[in-house]
């Protein structure tokens, strides 16, 4: 009897066990895609600058100095061999790959301080371009050991500076890592979060309203309900289906507009509110509902795709900016429905 | 006029007609022997819905009319007729126009440059005809409404009554929404089926929609492969990992753990449900998948593809934990106290007590809970999108690549093929499909749920 009853003890503590280490687990997973995400996504919000030395005096560019205050300025530049004037000046000053030390878009850099400093062109001057994505990488501690030796050597000179990457945050999407920003995608959450609000939130509350206080219980209010259950559950990409069908073949709304997207979740939002009778946010400046716009989980989707390693870490920092999104909107959900939360 | 100021000024409109409302309804009720049969702020609201309701359909209306009337005007003046008759350059500079006439200052024809201050004037000339209209119509049925308003007027009935059916019009949306996604996934399925027999789609084992032969699309849109990879990723590898932890995770929560443990665990699980999809795909596609490749190359497997079913399926399914927990959490609930007492004074311990009486009474709606997450993941498109491999296979080991439903309709569509072809058309059957079982699946589980419930109340 008491082996019997020690075994059902055992048992327990095994059972209890295996509840905890569930619950473990999950936190644990939690945690790790946290940390894997911030751990790779730091790096992108820094960027790493070249004092790239660069000398106009001894060798001019051919470029009308009248045309430099006008609109035609970047044109005028670009047509007078910026592009490899600036390579041609990495290779000089770093060695044989050099122009690999500096981002692709580096002259733009050089381009924009010529603009600002029309003088430059008759100077031999040091200006601080983007490094490249390899440099960048090996500046924060990764990439190949020989880069790393470089970085030593350019930091020891003082022709390295790390900073915080705010075109990161202001920039919209390019090809090249170093020079890609999220604000296009972050203005696109932000319009297409707006246009899916102000639709589905009234016609959700209003649908809520009627169903509690209005609706006689017949066949047809079982339809609505069945209906606003079912469509909780609905797959996203059918719905992306319908606002393919709908809005742009049937209507012919233009592409990828937020208007477009805004409707489509609002339908697709609209019966999680019915059900949840649950709110937040607001806010928010209008404008351009019909431009087209990315959005910010598109822009990691897209990125996610490029081989490059420099967009691995932007595109974790774009989920890191995503997500500090997220948890301040689930706070401010949570904040709300404790403030307002009165138990009857 | 620009349509937001438009809609402000149809909106004071609407305030004004309100307060002058109320006001002829105080007099009225003033003077008057009877008593007001509505109180006066009834009356103003009375008022107002007349001014605004109308104006604004009105003003919605007309700027859905308006592009095509300035565009027919264009059409009239005479610079227009060097435009081609038809085709893709008519559509390219009529559109051209719009975008200049727009504020656009780039373009490649000439002729939407002289077009454009035509489609200009036009348009400005129909949107100030419209908002004289908009104004106009206010002021009518404003007026209207205005001479209705009596003593004995029944103001509250009539405003009740339409406060009832902008309700019942609000609801009746999500039966519209349901109704929209069937006939329209219907319709293009009709079209792609009219193309492709319907038993080739359905039972065909070949699926490479890279390569279609006109002669017959047929032979190479055979979905059996997006089945079984959909069915083995969402509803076998995805629930392995979700159901056991799930479950455990719920009954850990609900049944041992002390209340301040519960209140914070709680949260931080639903955080995984909150995670946007695309981190989890960004995750298992940069994280997982290459790790569970060299798993697999570890472990003898040679051609392990690092877009495993397994890394897909094994991400998918964390992501629904939260979600099995808590409809499990829900079920063991509503589980009357006195069964849990009465095994507990039994000599039952907990976890006896759990296994044997709590689960069983709580069975069907711990099934209801997983088929409803079954039906979650096997919509689920961003992790595999990301995760999964674009290959069809038709295998049961989960180290090889397997693709789903929604993986190829995402690849179908972002192609460049044209809306007319078998290839684009496919994507709409494979919704379809994906739309009837998962409805399937939803309504059997929300009746089973439902049932199960009024069991026990």
């Amino acid at each position: 009897m008491q082996k019997r009853i020690r075994k059902r003890y055992r048992a327990e503590r095994r059972f209890r066990a295996i509840g905890m280490g569930a619950v473990i687990v999950s936190a644990a997973f939690l945690f790790f895609l946290l940390a894997t995400m911030i751990g790779n996504g730091a790096a992108g919000f820094m960027r790493t600058e070249v004092a790239l030395p660069i000398d106009f005096k001894s060798a001019p560019l051919e470029v009308d100095r009248a045309q430099l205050g006008t609109r035609g300025a970047d044109l005028a530049l670009a047509g007078a061999g910026l592009e490899n004037r600036v390579k041609t000046a990495a290779t000089a000053a770093f060695g044989e790959k050099g122009d690999e030390l500096i981002a692709e878009n580096a002259w733009t850099a050089v381009r924009d301080a010529i603009k600002e400093d029309p003088n430059l062109l008759s100077q031999s001057a040091h200006i601080w371009v983007p490094a490249s994505s390899e440099l960048d990488a090996a500046a924060d501690g990764g990439g190949e050991p020989e880069l790393r030796a470089r970085v030593q050597q350019l930091r020891d000179r003082g022709a390295l500076q790390s900073g915080f990457n705010a075109g990161f945050l202001s920039r919209a999407d390019s090809t090249d890592p170093t020079a890609v920003g999220i604000w296009g995608a972050l203005k696109g959450s932000i319009l297409t979060m707006l246009v899916t609000l102000l639709i589905a939130f009234p016609i959700g509350v209003l649908s809520a309203v009627y169903l509690e206080e209005y609706a006689p219980k017949n066949r047809w209010t079982d339809l609505i309900e069945v209906s606003i259950n079912n469509l909780a559950a609905v797959p996203s990409i059918i719905f992306g289906l319908l606002g393919l069908a709908v809005f742009l073949g049937t209507l012919g709304l233009p592409r990828s507009a937020p208007l477009v997207g805004g409707l489509t979740l609002a339908l697709m939002i609209m019966p999680v509110i019915v059900i949840a009778g649950r709110n937040a946010i607001k806010a928010v400046p209008p404008g351009g509902v019909f431009d087209p716009a990315t959005v910010l989980p598109v822009q990691i989707f897209l990125w996610s795709d490029e081989v490059s390693r420099g967009f691995i870490e932007k595109t974790s920092a774009a989920i890191i900016v995503l997500l500090a999104f997220l948890l301040a909107m689930n706070a401010l959900a949570i904040y709300l429905r404790n403030k307002f939360e009165t138990r009857w | 006029m620009n349509p937001y100021a438009l809609l402000f000024l149809v909106a004071g409109l609407g305030v004004i007609a309100w307060l002058t409302g109320r006001a002829r309804a105080a007099r009225f009720g003033a003077a008057s022997k009877h008593r007001l049969h509505s109180l006066p702020g009834q009356h103003g609201l009375y008022v107002a819905m007349w001014t605004v309701i109308p104006a604004l359909i009105f003003v919605v209306a007309w700027s859905i009319f308006t592009p095509s009337l300035a565009t027919d005007a264009v059409l009239k003046a005479p610079q227009a007729s060097a435009l081609p008759m038809f085709g893709y350059e008519r559509d390219a500079i009529l559109n051209e126009v719009r975008a200049r006439a727009a504020g656009g200052d780039y373009g490649f024809y000439p002729l939407a440059e002289q077009l454009a201050p035509v489609y200009l004037q036009a348009s400005r000339f129909y949107g100030w005809l419209g908002t004289g209209l908009a104004i106009l119509l206010a002021f009518a049925c404003g007026a209207f409404a205005y001479t209705r308003v009596k003593a004995d007027f029944r103001a509250r009935t009539r405003v009740e009554r339409t406060v009832m059916l902008a309700l019942l019009v609000a609801s009746l949306i999500a039966i519209l929404t349901t109704l929209g996604i069937f006939l329209s996934l219907l319709f293009e399925s009709l079209r792609f089926f009219a193309m492709v027999p319907i038993t080739d789609f359905l039972f065909g084992t070949l699926w490479s929609p890279q390569v279609i032969d006109p002669a017959d699309p047929g032979a190479t849109l055979g979905a059996v492969p997006l089945f079984w990879g959909t069915f083995f990723i969402g509803a076998v590898i995805a629930m392995l990992v979700a159901i056991p932890f799930g479950l455990m995770s719920a009954i850990y929560l609900t049944q041992y753990a002390r209340p301040a443990v519960r209140q914070w665990m709680k949260p931080l699980l639903e955080i995984l449900a909150g995670v946007p999809t695309v981190v989890y795909g960004y995750f298992a596609a940069l994280t997982v998948g290459p790790a569970i490749r060299d798993l697999a190359v570890s472990l003898g497997f040679t051609y392990a593809s690092s877009e495993s079913a397994l890394s897909a399926g094994l991400v998918m399914g964390v992501m629904i934990i939260p979600f099995v927990s808590s409809m499990a959490d829900d079920s063991i609930a509503a589980v009357p106290r006195a069964m849990r007492d009465g095994s507990l004074a039994m000599g039952a311990t907990t976890s006896e007590t759990i296994r044997r009486v709590l689960l069983p009474a709580a069975l069907p709606g711990v099934v209801a809970g997983v088929l409803l997450a079954v039906s979650r993941a096997i919509g689920e498109t961003m992790i595999v999108v990301m995760a999964a491999s674009g290959a069809a296979n038709i295998t049961a080991n989960p180290f090889e690549s397997a693709t789903t439903v929604t993986k190829q309709i995402v690849d179908l569509l972002t192609g460049e093929a044209e809306f007319d072809s078998p290839k684009t058309l496919a994507a709409f059957a494979l919704g379809l499909t994906l739309f009837m079982i998962t409805f399937l699946l939803n309504i059997v589980a929300l009746r089973v749920v439902k049932k199960y419930r009024e069991a026990y109340e």
